[in-house]
């Protein structure tokens, strides 16, 4: 479903360590060179510590929101109206997880183990994308999520696929491919609703206002309050500013939205016509960082479920550990 | 729990209780293994990415469902990551194809331009 760590550190954490930048110059050299030639970096390649160490934090937070994100969705396949509904909802969710580990392999080529991203994830240590921490009330959520958060995951996903580290570019390409489909399931579900009876077309509108806001903070905060992340853009890890990808996102799908006659809880909301970029209230980027940090409807339920995976699970996987085995990591 | 989930299965779990930190300890998600797809009959298996299992067979069974559930396939072999021995990316320079080594390519043979010139000199003494 989505990925986007960065967006999740502090301002004043995310600017680039001074020291941890001057790596042999020499090697920085090539190894700037090769990006800027379009190449791709591998895992066995030399790289910056601070490169190293940013792709980390955003791919493992890439992999927690797969993971984490089919939890709201998962709670309707049992709920879902009808059979076909039902199948293609346990499609995705079985996706998304399948999405995860594509992620947890790219980032533990990067030398973190699997084991200790789920440690820092079920600690709090490590994000996941903020959506996931409110509640899918109605099945109308459902096709918002389908619709509108995967659409918006797409726009980030396909701008991080050009990037510059190769594992999770392959990763990613796999992703998107079948993103297309959720994308359409989504679209299906949230089309069913809108053309509709009044009453579902009235639940529709309800989960719209509901999840407006969220939508808005998907991207992270505005490009103005952000450090510079002029070296990150070098290095082909982040691939868009936030606002850019924002834009992108308003522009293919509010006309969609408003062609149904539905709204968006946002007066303000308009496409300026001389600069073509989409004018809005700026969400409650407070709340945000609430949310963030563990105060949100849903944050505890979502933690706590996964821990009861985790706990529930463990006997079957220690009942098929091979104690002499050496753990490798990933070659690719 | 203080908040009531809006899924029912989800309160019946009641989860966590005692609010203890779950941890996974090291290895607990077991082994890496290397997963490569054939797409059809008589193609190449193809490196497609990884999965984790505790030995082969069940490596192949997680990479029937992480690689095969989607698109055309019609076989997957599995290794262990650690078992792959490969170059050391910085050696790359030493596939560079040397000037002095196209007797190595078909392109470093031409042919084509003896025949004509052998051509037009005996149509020359033809005429």
């Amino acid at each position: 479903m989505y990925g986007g760590g960065y967006i999740f550190d502090e301002p004043n954490k995310r600017q680039l360590n001074e020291e941890q930048l001057h790596d042999d110059p020499e090697k920085l050299a090539d190894f700037e060179a090769r990006i800027a030639r379009g190449e791709k970096i591998e895992p066995g390649d030399w790289m910056p510590s601070e490169y190293r160490r940013q792709l980390i934090r955003l791919i493992e937070q890439h992999a927690h929101s797969e993971i984490m994100g089919a939890l709201p969705e998962g709670t309707w396949i049992t709920r879902a109206p009808g059979f076909k509904r039902k199948l293609a909802l346990i499609a995705k969710v079985q996706d998304e997880i399948g999405h995860g580990q594509l992620l947890y392999n790219a980032a533990e080529t990067l030398g973190k183990s699997r084991e200790a991203m789920i440690n820092d994830l079920l600690s709090g240590k490590s994000k996941y994308s903020n959506v996931f921490n409110y509640p899918a009330e109605t099945w109308a959520d459902v096709t918002v999520i389908g619709f509108l958060i995967d659409a918006a995951a797409i726009v980030n996903q396909v701008a991080n696929a050009k990037g510059s580290y190769g594992p999770y570019c392959r990763a990613l390409e796999r992703i998107c491919y079948e993103e297309s489909f959720h994308l359409k399931q989504g679209h299906d579900a949230f089309i069913e609703l809108a053309t509709g009876t009044p009453a579902q077309r009235a639940m529709l509108q309800d989960a719209l206002n509901r999840w407006w806001q969220p939508i808005m903070h998907f991207f992270g905060p505005p490009d103005k309050s952000s450090v510079h992340s002029e070296k990150l853009m070098q290095w082909k890890v982040k691939m868009a500013s936030n606002d850019d990808m924002r834009n992108q996102f308003l522009d293919t799908y509010v006309p969609k939205i408003w062609d149904l006659g539905l709204t968006l809880p946002d007066e303000k909301l308009r496409k300026d016509p001389d600069t073509g970029k989409w004018e809005y209230s700026d969400p409650d980027w407070d709340l945000f960082k609430k949310v963030i940090n563990g105060g949100g409807p849903c944050n505890q339920e979502r933690l706590n479920v996964r821990k009861w995976a985790e706990t529930h699970g463990r006997w079957v996987r220690k009942a098929l550990m091979n104690p002499k085995d050496r753990i490798a990591a990933p070659v690719a | 729990m203080e908040n009531q989930s809006l899924d029912p299965r989800v309160n019946r779990l009641q989860l966590n209780p005692s609010g203890e930190a779950v941890t996974v300890q090291d290895g607990e998600n077991w082994n890496v293994f290397e997963v490569f797809h054939q797409e059809k009959r008589g193609a190449h298996h193809e490196h497609v990415g990884c999965v984790h299992a505790p030995n082969a067979q069940m490596a192949l069974i997680f990479a029937k469902e992480q690689f095969g559930r989607r698109k055309k396939c019609v076989n997957i072999w599995v290794v262990r990551s650690a078992d792959i021995l490969a170059f050391s990316a910085e050696d790359e320079d030493m596939f560079a194809n040397n000037l002095e080594k196209t007797y190595r390519d078909a392109s470093g043979f031409k042919v084509m331009e003896k025949i004509n010139k052998y051509r037009k000199s005996t149509r020359h003494d033809e005429e």
